[in-house]
């Protein structure tokens, strides 16, 4: 095993994992914390010279391969660290956005008493993340995909004693577990097609025979197609998209900081990457990118709708991670792979953003997420106002594209490339795909704005005396000591509710605040600065042959481009009519039934609920009722001992020790057993 | 050669039946004389003695080829050295046991060992029968003794009621047994097996010599308690002093299946397709029977009676395989069993409370908090007797189920495995009750004698058995070949 700085950004964090995680009692919090923290801010310090190389730089590919995993009768499995330039930008991407996470955490976590197990968890996915991003096969890629899920299980149940949070990490992991299922067959048909996990080799076998086919008997599909398809079922669950997107709403159970790191700006996006990573198989598979596209796009919008409805702040901005994964996913789908990986790494900047800034709203108001019973935050937390606008902003794509002249945060650069892209592909779904972003767009903008709305301006609605109103239940385990707390430390300003009605809060500690100043400093120059590469007249140097590119121009009518700012705009107006001048409204709609629809998800919780937990219920019922009670123990062992029994008890009762029946016996048994002789023996004829 | 100079031309060879007959008359002689229960522990002793002498001459003096002895009226053959070796260390250990029993109890009656020792004779004159009076003999010389046993507690109800019962109901088996030789000498107009022999192989007989042997196979039977002429065994091993069940369980069995295999493999072998299936039926009747009547049983001389009668049914699996390895694998089996059921009743005797017997499965509860040595030593001897891995029972059944399936009698082998699973069901019933169960109240200190021999009896089972296994399957093959 070589030893090499890029080995060391990989490593440092578990290393860090492992120190904080099983040294916790010897060392305790504040050596722990450090630890971590200082170790993936080396991974970072690492990355961007990294990422630097290939913006500004040569762009040196390079496989450093560390050890031998596997190496047995033709399947090979290298450990290794591929730098390109798509894992250059996810490396700075995930050090980056773990960094100021961990960073964060030191004040959102400061109450918390098992602080080093929390840290040593985030090193272990900042691990498990940068193994899956730098791996050059399959292997190691699903290595870090279930490593990533492990870390993901243990942060959503970081608080154990919660039931919902135990609850939530295990829907998290079953449904992971059916998306992982498909991706290890999709590994598995690589390696049965091409005799290789490793990336080029598959890549390359594809190309050269890309009419191979794979199938049972008649059925036969194009191998390319099936290898793909089964890829995206496992990003599919990992990235939250359609049908397996039930999980990611319930993984805000966990510490506001996991739900930065994880489930916003990382993994979640690693379906979207290992797309990209495999964007040369996809590239072969139009059937299976038009699928991409269509559940992309599905979940784009599906995801805004539910968006529009909920309450719990966490819950708001998880539903629009859903949705702008469905974005990047029908990017990839209509063959726009550099598109996709510019919005995963814009969104990574804003989301983080914006969930941190969540975040330190909730702090502020003492783990208070029912949107419903806020209000007037901006006057109290003005920084983090300032960040969560930067960050709605980002979002919403705001901006002016100009001819010449594009200008606006992060998320415009990205967004609209992916809706002009979806415009121009002539894939399957395509079309379907930029109707569905438009709309997601104008739904994006309107349910941002609510957030912002009704989180900062007007006046408090909650009780500041009262805090377990949260029907929600999340973050329930703070609510003790900070209530016992809150006597004691926030007595002086806290709990008396100004009487200019804004929120009885605190801005949040620097600590907290740093982190959301560097990441709103990225929501809004991400986009501007690294477009050229991205998607400019850089892009061609710039990803060398990391992603398929599309060398066709476009030119696009001008309404396609200002399509996605003017819905934008509408939804803004909307939400300005609706939540600040006629808040009345909002509250008579939420009578209706479409309201019902959206708040509860589309019924899909109800709906899996019915059909998979209460049908496999019943199938288990079925099976342990009838089929292992009644046929297996009923013919099995109980129906065997109670023969048993009453067989014995029968030859007891012959035994009634007179000595009559016992001669009689005796006598019918020796002429009976004469008879059999002689019959046996002869034939039937003596 | 004329009857005076066989007789003196035998005497060598019956040497262990010289001894055995010398201490009954010497020790009947003297104790009638001196009028004195108080040399029961002497004549014990001597007893035992006796009984260890006449086993080792019997090995000591084996023949290398068989030899006829009172005019062909007997042989001493390597089959009846192994059986007879085989039934005076088993008697010799239950007489053993039965005379420290007794001693404790103080029944100190001198017949006990004369008795044994009268039985012990005639179990060697039945393993070295060679026609059919001398059987008869040999089977009612064993018997009468037998009958005195069981009912040796003469005030006792459930003995006499025991001794009654056997007494009776051998009537009726030594009137088969005599019913089925008068066939059989009809039909063959002989008694000397070898005669009978070559009439069968000439095609002699015909039904009626099929009848008169089954009627003799029954009778057998009846001695080795196969089902379903087994109904006598529960009742006479529950009434008969434990003592006498521990005899009644090792020693006449051996010699019951040994006469059983010379019966069938010396006169009868030409009509083995008849015999076979009725062999067969009884092993499997027995086996399942056995199986199923202990499973309810309370009473541990009961169960061990089913346990005995299931036994003998894979004793007879062995036996009803026409091949060498089948009477082989049956006197192997034997050996295997004995020693392990001897080591079963030394621990049943060794369990008494307040000076009486306790004899239940109730009085097991909990034995392996208060006695671990005892509850060890009752596992092993159950496992062995279960046929577990690795202790010798197993390998008793694995040759015999090998014999029957090399024998094309699949269908017996697969009854005898589910035989032995439901048997094993009863044993681990007591296993549980010694293990896990809470303490039934306190047994009174075992005895040395009792521990010393079960703690034999289960180093033959493990590891000293499983080690001299193969010496003895040699013997045990080697002494059958004769007849094929």
């Amino acid at each position: 095993m070589q030893f090499s700085t890029e080995a060391l950004i990989v490593l440092a964090p578990l290393f860090a994992a492992a120190i904080a995680g099983l040294l916790q009692r010897l060392i305790g919090d504040r050596v722990a914390m450090t630890v971590t923290t200082g170790s993936v801010g080396l991974s970072l310090a690492l990355s961007l010279p990294i990422f630097a190389d290939f913006v500004w730089g040569e762009g040196h590919e390079r496989v450093i391969e560390l050890f031998r995993f596997i190496d047995v009768a033709g399947f090979t499995s290298i450990w290794s660290v591929r730098i390109d330039t798509l894992s250059a930008i996810m490396l700075v991407v995930v050090t980056s956005v773990s960094f100021l996470v961990h960073v964060y955490s030191w004040g959102y976590m400061a109450e918390d008493p098992h602080r080093a197990r929390f840290f040593s968890y985030l090193s272990f996915f900042t691990f498990a993340m940068l193994s899956l991003v730098t791996a050059n096969d399959f292997l190691q890629l699903f290595f870090g995909w279930e490593g990533v899920g492990v870390a993901s299980y243990l942060l959503i149940g970081f608080w154990y004693q919660k039931r919902s949070a135990n609850d939530a990490a295990i829907k998290a992991f079953i449904t992971n577990r059916i998306g992982d299922f498909g991706f290890a067959l999709g590994i598995m048909a690589a390696f049965f097609c091409y005799g290789s996990i490793q990336f080029d080799e598959v890549f390359h076998a594809a190309a050269a025979n890309p009419a191979m086919m794979l199938g049972v008997g008649e059925v036969q599909f194009r191998a390319v197609e099936v290898i793909a398809f089964l890829l995206f079922i496992g990003a599919m669950g990992k990235s939250a998209q359609f049908f397996l997107h039930v999980w990611l709403p319930d993984a805000m159970e966990g510490p506001t900081p996991v739900s930065a790191l994880i489930h916003a700006a990382t993994m979640v996006t690693a379906g979207v990457f290992m797309v990209c990573r495999a964007g040369e198989l996809y590239h072969l598979a139009p059937l299976a990118s038009g699928f991409v596209t269509i559940v992309g796009a599905t979940t784009a919008l599906f995801a805004a709708t539910v968006g529009l409805a909920q309450n719990d702040i966490k819950r708001v901005v998880a539903y629009s991670t859903c949705s702008q994964l469905g974005y990047m996913f029908f990017a990839a789908g209509v063959g726009a792979y550099n598109a996709a990986m510019f919005h995963l790494f814009t969104h990574a900047f804003f989301k983080a953003l914006l969930f941190l800034g969540a975040g330190s709203v909730i702090h502020g108001l003492h783990h208070e997420q029912d949107m419903r019973y806020m209000g007037g935050v901006r006057k109290p937390m003005p920084i983090t106002w300032a960040m969560m606008l930067i960050g709605t902003f980002a979002l919403i794509g705001f901006g002016l594209p100009l001819e010449g002249l594009k200008i606006g945060f992060a998320g415009f650069y990205s967004k609209d490339a992916i809706i002009e892209a979806a415009y121009a592909s002539h894939g399957i779904g395509a079309q379907f795909a930029f109707w569905c972003g438009v709309t997601a767009a104008l739904l994006t903008s309107f349910y941002s704005w609510r957030l912002a709305f009704m989180t900062f301006e007007g006046r408090y609605r909650g009780n500041p005396h009262a805090h377990h109103h949260d029907a929600s239940g999340t973050d329930h385990h703070h609510h003790d000591h900070e209530e016992a707390k809150s006597t004691a430390a926030h007595a002086d300003h806290a709990h008396e509710a100004p009487t200019d009605g804004s929120a009885p809060a605190h801005e949040s500690p620097w600590v907290m605040l740093a982190p959301l100043l560097v990441l709103a400093a990225g929501a809004v120059f991400a986009g501007w600065l690294f477009y050229p590469y991205f998607l400019g007249y850089h892009a061609e140097a710039f990803w060398g042959q990391a992603v398929p590119l599309e060398h066709e121009r476009h030119d696009f009518p001008v309404w396609v481009l200002w399509a996605p700012v003017v819905v934008t705009l509408i939804g803004l107006a909307l939400a300005i009519i609706f939540y600040l001048w006629a808040p009345a409204a909002p509250r008579a709609m939420a009578r209706g039934p479409v309201w019902a629809f959206l708040y509860n998800k589309w019924y899909f919780d109800e709906i899996y609920d019915f059909v998979f937990v209460k049908g496999a219920r019943a199938i288990g019922d079925l099976f342990w009722k009838v089929g292992d009670r009644r046929v297996i123990d009923g013919l099995g062992p109980d129906g065997v001992t109670s023969v048993s029994r009453w067989f014995s008890r029968g030859l007891r009762r012959v035994q009634t020790g007179f000595v009559y029946h016992y001669s009689f016996i005796m006598l019918i048994a020796a002429v009976a057993f004469g008879a059999y002789a002689i019959f046996a023996g002869f034939g039937g004829a003596p | 050669m004329s009857p005076l100079q066989d007789l003196i031309a035998s005497g060598p060879h019956l040497l262990p039946e010289a001894v055995l007959v010398v201490f009954a008359l010497g020790a009947l002689f003297f104790g009638a004389l001196l009028g004195a229960d108080r040399w029961f522990g002497l004549t014990s002793t001597a007893g035992v003695a006796a009984l260890v002498a006449a086993g080792a001459l019997a090995i000591a003096r084996q023949p290398v080829a068989p030899v006829d002895v009172f005019l062909g009226a007997m042989v001493i053959d390597g089959v009846s050295a192994f059986a007879k070796a085989l039934i005076a260390f088993a008697a010799a250990a239950t007489l053993f046991l039965g005379a420290v029993h007794f001693n404790a109890t103080r029944e100190r009656r001198f017949e006990f060992p004369i008795l044994v020792c009268l039985a012990v004779l005639g179990m060697f004159v039945m393993v070295s029968a060679q026609d059919l009076i001398t059987l008869y003999i040999g089977v009612e010389l064993q018997s009468l003794s037998a009958y005195v046993l069981a009912a040796w507690r003469r005030d006792d109800a459930f003995s006499s009621e025991a001794g009654l019962k056997y007494f009776v109901l051998s009537a009726i088996s030594s009137g088969l047994l005599l019913f089925g030789a008068s066939f059989v000498y009809g039909f063959t107009g002989s008694i000397d097996f070898d005669v009978i022999a070559a009439a069968v192989s000439e095609g002699a007989g015909g039904v009626g010599l099929v009848f008169g042997l089954v009627l003799m196979l029954c009778a057998l039977a009846f001695k080795m308690s196969a089902a379903p002429f087994h109904m006598w065994t529960p009742d006479v091993y529950e009434g008969a002093p434990t003592p006498v069940t521990a005899f009644f369980a090792a020693a006449p069995k051996v010699a019951a299946v040994t006469l059983m295999a010379r019966v069938l493999y010396e006169p009868f072998a030409g009509l083995e397709a008849q015999w076979q299936q009725v062999i067969a039926a009884l092993a499997a009747i027995s086996m399942v029977w056995g199986a199923f009547g202990a499973l309810l049983q309370t009473n541990l001389k009961r169960l061990m009676a089913y346990s005995s009668i299931a036994n003998m049914g894979f004793a007879l699996m062995g036996l009803a395989a026409g091949l060498e390895q089948g009477p082989a694998s049956a006197l192997i089996y034997l050996a295997l069993y004995v020693p392990a059921n001897i080591g079963i009743f030394a621990l049943i005797l060794a369990m008494r409370r307040d000076g009486a017997p306790a004899e239940t499965v109730a009085d097991l509860a909990g034995l392996a908090q208060k006695r671990p040595w005892m509850a060890a030593l009752f596992t092993m001897l159950l496992f062995s007797i279960a046929g577990v891995p690795p202790f010798a029972g197993f390998i008793g059944k694995l040759l015999v189920f090998q014999a029957s399936v090399d024998a094309g009698l699949v269908w017996l082998a697969v009854l005898g495995g589910v035989a032995a699973v439901v048997a094993a069901a009863y044993y681990l019933r007591l296993l549980a009750s010694i293990w896990f169960q809470p303490p039934a109240a306190a047994l009174q200190p075992a005895g040395n004698a009792n521990l010393i021999t079960a703690t034999f009896a289960a180093a033959l089972t493990f590891p000293i058995l499983v080690v001299a296994l193969g010496s003895i399957e040699r013997w045990a093959e080697a002494a059958v070949r004769m007849w094929f």
